[in-house]
């Protein structure tokens, strides 16, 4: 789906006359493979070029060098830039300033009306995304209304209606607050898991990790670290170093785990763990 | 403050003028401010009264509304008619009808004929073209003035692009409103005064506010601009609507009155002039 080899991208500086005052790697040798139907994660703190990495997916930056590949056709020609955008759509973080329309449906429909989908069809397709979503509610709403957690359904609704085969989420949840986030989340899994859309999460919330496939976690430009979210968890020392803050329950899952009270190293969420030290008392839970 | 102004604002009411396709509220607006313009005489003046009394009915938006609307023109509106009343003298009256004369000052009957007539033309227009914004969403009216002015093309003048322009920038008025609203408390939070001071003061103090507005909004440009992008946008060329605009029987009807309209006041205005 998405093959990146050697992928460089640098941020020129300058200074005030406009002459080159140094060069930043926002990109350094990123090479990876996604295959259609997964649900990836890819982690880092602020600045570590996850943000830069979603824009060359969507070939909003061309590489400065090395490859990237989406659906098979290679991102830098610019001949291949709109198909590329169709195929891999993208939500970006601040829901306000990804929603064009002033009604909901209008807002669903811009990425279609781009594309030139015709009339009957592009209904069908706005009705259907807006389903999928959980928003067909809201449909003759005005965007300013809604929620920030529904603004970010309606943007994903919005790539929806391109009918992609992957959706880009640049730190989705970033601006949000805890319900939004977890509507968030439960709309992309279901995606991925129901519709079999492939799902590029880009965040720094650990949290959001649980359901991905495949965990990668970035630093200074570089892939750093791989695996599924059961292996990134277990690896807490090393997460504290590329400054990722450890969710509560791995931590206390792994305090609980050295000193031998339970039998696995990695458990993700808090109801799983609250199971796990039950069994290990063979108390009953009473929650 | 912002929210007093009803002027270009979208009233929701389900009318047959609200349903009317937009291009021919466009055309027919236009047409009446021409017409308004060519209007003197009182038997004239009766016939616009009469079609703009007939438009507000059918519109079923409350009279008491549209004159909110007057209130933020109503002191040009008292300036131009006090002007006209007031200094009739260099309009070429006669000596006859002049009332009141010292200096530079001059009343004179058809000077005040002038003036009562020109107050009324001065609200007509005011009310003619706020009932296109009261009956019509801006994103109608947005696809509707795209193709309208789609012979301009020709010219090669961005129709679409315009359109869009106006489409988003109708979306973010709100939001630069309630942007500019959180901007004003956490400066008012710092001790920054905007209520006090003379006005050269209270205007200095306002430059807290739109810097950070202009900061932001420029931010948000950008974002949005990648946005549009990521979602295909490529300027007008081979786009298509999901509300693509169609005319229904009551559009030709609408236009049909609209010309009769023009037509009667024309002939009323040869006849009678």
């Amino acid at each position: 789906m998405v093959k990146a080899d050697n992928l460089v991208f640098e941020y020129i500086l300058r200074d005030e006359e406009g002459n080159v005052s140094g060069i930043n790697k926002a990109l350094d040798e990123v090479t990876l493979d996604i295959h259609p139907g997964q649900f990836i994660a890819i982690l880092g703190h602020n600045g570590c070029g996850k943000s830069t990495f979603a824009r060359h997916i969507n070939a909003l930056l061309a590489p400065t060098s090395g490859t990237i590949y989406v659906d098979n056709k290679d991102a830098s020609k610019a001949e291949n830039i709109l198909d590329i955008r169709q195929v891999a759509g993208m939500v970006f973080q601040n829901p306000d300033n990804q929603i064009i329309g002033s009604v909901v449906e209008e807002d669903v429909a811009f990425g279609p009306e781009n594309m030139g989908v015709n009339v009957d069809e592009m209904w069908e397709r706005v009705l259907d995304s807006l389903s999928k979503v959980g928003m067909q509610a809201y449909r003759k709403s005005s965007p300013n209304k809604l929620s920030g957690g529904q603004k970010q359904r309606v943007a994903i609704a919005g790539t929806l209606a391109m009918k992609p085969k992957c959706i880009v989420l640049d730190e989705p949840t970033a601006m949000l607050d805890p319900i939004g986030r977890s509507e968030v989340i439960d709309v992309i899994t279901k995606l991925n898991k129901q519709e079999n859309v492939t799902i590029i999460l880009i965040t720094h919330y650990l949290e959001e990790i649980e359901n991905a496939d495949v965990v990668f976690v970035m630093s200074e430009g570089k892939i750093v670290m791989q695996g599924t979210p059961g292996q990134i968890f277990a690896r807490q020392d090393e997460l504290r170093e590329y400054k990722l803050e450890v969710p509560q329950t791995a931590i206390l899952s792994k305090m609980l785990y050295d000193g031998g009270v339970i039998n696995r190293k990695t458990v993700m969420n808090t109801e799983e763990l609250v199971e796990v030290i039950a069994k290990a008392f063979e108390i009953k839970q009473d929650i | 403050m912002i929210k007093d102004i009803t002027i270009g604002q979208y009233y929701p009411q389900d009318s047959i003028i609200h349903r009317l396709d937009p291009r021919i509220k466009i055309i027919s607006t236009f047409l009446y401010v021409l017409v308004l313009f060519i209007c003197d005489g009182v038997f004239e003046y009766a016939l616009v009264t009469l079609f703009l009394a007939a438009l507000i009915k059918t519109s079923r938006i409350p009279v008491r509304f549209i004159l909110k609307g007057l209130k933020p023109v109503m002191m040009i509106l008292i300036f131009t008619i006090m002007v006209k009343v007031l200094f009739s003298g260099g309009m070429m009256v006669e000596e006859e009808s002049i009332l009141f004369k010292k200096g530079i000052l001059c009343i004179s009957t058809e000077g005040i004929r002038q003036g009562v007539f020109l107050g009324i033309r001065f609200v007509y227009l005011v009310i003619g073209t706020s009932m296109l914004t009261y009956t019509t969403t801006p994103n109608s009216l947005a696809t509707g003035l795209e193709s309208v002015m789609k012979p301009l093309k020709i010219f090669k003048v961005p129709v679409a692009e315009a359109a869009m322009i106006l489409t988003i920038a109708l979306r973010f008025i709100p939001i630069l409103v309630e942007e500019a609203d959180r901007i004003m408390k956490a400066q008012m939070s710092r001790g920054a005064d905007f209520e006090e001071g003379n006005v050269v003061k209270r205007v200095k103090s306002m430059a807290v506010i739109l810097i950070p507005l202009f900061v932001s909004a420029f931010r948000r440009a950008n974002d949005l601009a990648a946005a549009m992008e990521a979602r295909c946008y490529h300027g007008g060329e081979g786009r298509t609507r999901l509300k693509p605009l169609k005319m229904k029987g009551t559009d030709y009807g609408a236009m049909v009155t609209i010309c009769l309209f023009v037509a009667v006041l024309i002939t009323v205005h040869i006849k009678v002039g």
